[in-house]
């Protein structure tokens, strides 16, 4: 029993971070149709720039921080090449990401290397149903929790929010009431870029990281994505946290080097039972 | 308040609007008739500045909004989130003044715009357009999809729109009887040209008017009550 929680609680922990990134790509392609593969570089890239402020640069909390906000600059910048050209067709938009992807990655290697790196995270650790849980882990479940109130609340109350919104619903009513289609669509890039690199920066300190960590990381993002229909960040959440769960229970129980086979058969499952619900949301 | 100089819009090779030039006076109301395919929504989008012209010019002294065929809803997003949008370019969020004018909005401010009614969600789109406070209201096709009932309401309401505010109207409309009834002045459109422009009671017994619209065959009582031939889908 106790081995399942900490399984549980390191599956939600690890999950949050599918969620976040997943809903990196749906806030994307909700107001762009790009599904942006570059999202688990800028992951890394977060959690390897907070590993280098936290390194005597700067304190906790101010590292994590301007970590996230180079991610959202890196987030537009990915955008700009993604869709900065007017008329650019979703398809090649996702290529250029793709491309995009292979650059951070290069730039990744460039300034850290190849080795993982793990930046420091919260110490200790504390007792929850009789399991030893890292405080680390716990301090991830609570940010995505937060993130995620933060974004329901941007796109439900903020009248920026509801502009991306509009810009996803109906883009050329979006155009005929004035709102820039394509900015907002670099606002998404940026929104995403800082969900990326706060997933990076709370997983690092548990799950060190390289230039290759990038693929499973936005697999697993784009298998919670799925779940959610690529428009739903609520039910990407609970995609991203399915999966995780899903992984650490085969690690723990099966064996550790199946846990991204896992996440991807799991997205294959649900592609194929929700791929008539996509449809039809396409339709709509 | 808008003048249009010698406009052309082109698709590729294809010419929709072909070297178009007429001005609507600011408080003014005109109707744009003409059959399908006569270039009244490319028109129409080329005044909003959703289509780009290949040549000629659009000039005008205040802001232009658009009201388009087939309303086009923020499907998901409430009646008050819509209105709201409208006001997006001027960041206007005051609904106070769109609820005084159209005020069966206040009334369903809550619901899903996607759910409403084809003429309630034709009054959300008057009113997300009424919140850029416009000075020229551009309307492409008030009565699609609408029952006789519902069109003469929204009808009621552009007059009244048109008399408290002074807003000047444009509207584009295959409904010929609604539209000669709502403008005083119309432009009738063939081909992406204008083949007659005057009094809307003149034009209406125009032989060229009833060409346009009906080719050679002779219907008389065309302009006495009946309409074009515009094969809408009638909803409450």
């Amino acid at each position: 029993m106790t081995e399942l929680v900490a399984y549980l609680i390191s599956g939600i922990a690890l999950g949050s971070s599918f969620a976040l990134i997943g809903s990196g790509l749906v806030v994307v392609h909700r107001v762009t149709r790009v599904v942006n593969f570059a999202q688990g570089s800028v992951a890394i890239v977060g959690g390897m720039t907070s590993a280098t402020l936290l390194n005597g640069l700067l304190p906790h909390g101010l590292g994590e921080i301007a970590a996230v906000v180079l991610c959202g600059v890196l987030g537009v910048l990915v955008g700009l090449l993604a869709i900065g050209r007017r008329g650019t067709p979703p398809l090649i938009s996702l290529i250029v990401t793709l491309g995009a992807s292979m650059l951070v990655s290069a730039a990744i290697i460039w300034l850290w290397g190849q080795d993982p790196v793990t930046p420091p995270g919260l110490e200790g650790s504390v007792t929850v149903l009789g399991a030893e849980v890292e405080r680390q882990r716990l301090l991830v479940v609570a940010a995505t929790g937060v993130a995620f109130a933060a974004l329901t609340l941007f796109f439900s109350r903020s009248y920026l929010g509801k502009g991306l919104t509009a810009s996803a619903s109906n883009p050329f009513a979006a155009r005929m009431v004035g709102i820039d289609v394509r900015k907002m669509g670099l606002l998404a890039f940026g929104l995403a870029g800082i969900l990326g690199g706060l997933a990076g920066v709370l997983i690092a300190p548990s799950n060190p990281l390289s230039f290759y960590s990038d693929l499973p990381l936005v697999l697993s993002g784009f298998a919670a994505a799925v779940f959610g229909g690529l428009t739903s960040p609520l039910r990407t959440l609970f995609g991203g946290l399915g999966l995780g769960v899903a992984g650490q229970l085969t690690a723990g129980y099966l064996n550790g080097s199946y846990q991204t086979e896992m996440a991807l058969l799991l997205m294959l499952v649900i592609m194929i039972i929700r791929s008539r619900a996509l449809v039809q949301e396409e339709v709509k | 308040m808008l003048r249009i100089d010698d406009l052309v819009v082109r698709y590729g090779s294809a010419v929709a609007v072909d070297g178009i030039s007429f001005e609507v006076g600011a408080g003014e109301m005109v109707a744009l008739v003409g059959p399908n395919g006569a270039g009244k929504s490319t028109l129409i989008n080329a005044i909003s500045g959703l289509v780009a012209p290949h040549s000629g010019t659009v000039a005008c002294e205040g802001r232009i909004a658009q009201v388009p065929e087939g309303r086009q809803m923020f499907a998901d997003m409430s009646v008050e989130d819509n209105l709201l949008l409208g006001g997006w370019s001027i960041r206007n969020r005051d609904l106070g003044e769109v609820y005084d004018l159209l005020p069966d909005l206040a009334g369903m401010r809550k619901r899903k715009a996607g759910r409403l009614s084809g003429g309630q969600q034709q009054m959300v789109a008057v009113g997300r357009a009424l919140m850029a406070r416009p000075d020229l209201l551009a309307i492409d096709e008030l009565s699609l999809g609408l029952a006789p009932l519902v069109v003469a309401e929204l009808a009621e309401h552009l007059r009244f729109l048109n008399r408290e505010r002074g807003t000047a109207v444009l509207l584009v409309e295959q409904e010929v009887t609604l539209a000669f009834d709502v403008c005083p002045r119309a432009l009738v459109l063939e081909a992406g040209r204008i083949i007659a422009a005057g009094p809307s009671v003149e034009l209406a017994q125009s032989e060229t008017v009833r060409k346009a619209y009906f080719g050679d065959l002779a219907v008389a009582e065309t302009m006495t009550g009946a309409t074009a031939p515009a094969t809408t889908e009638v909803s409450p």
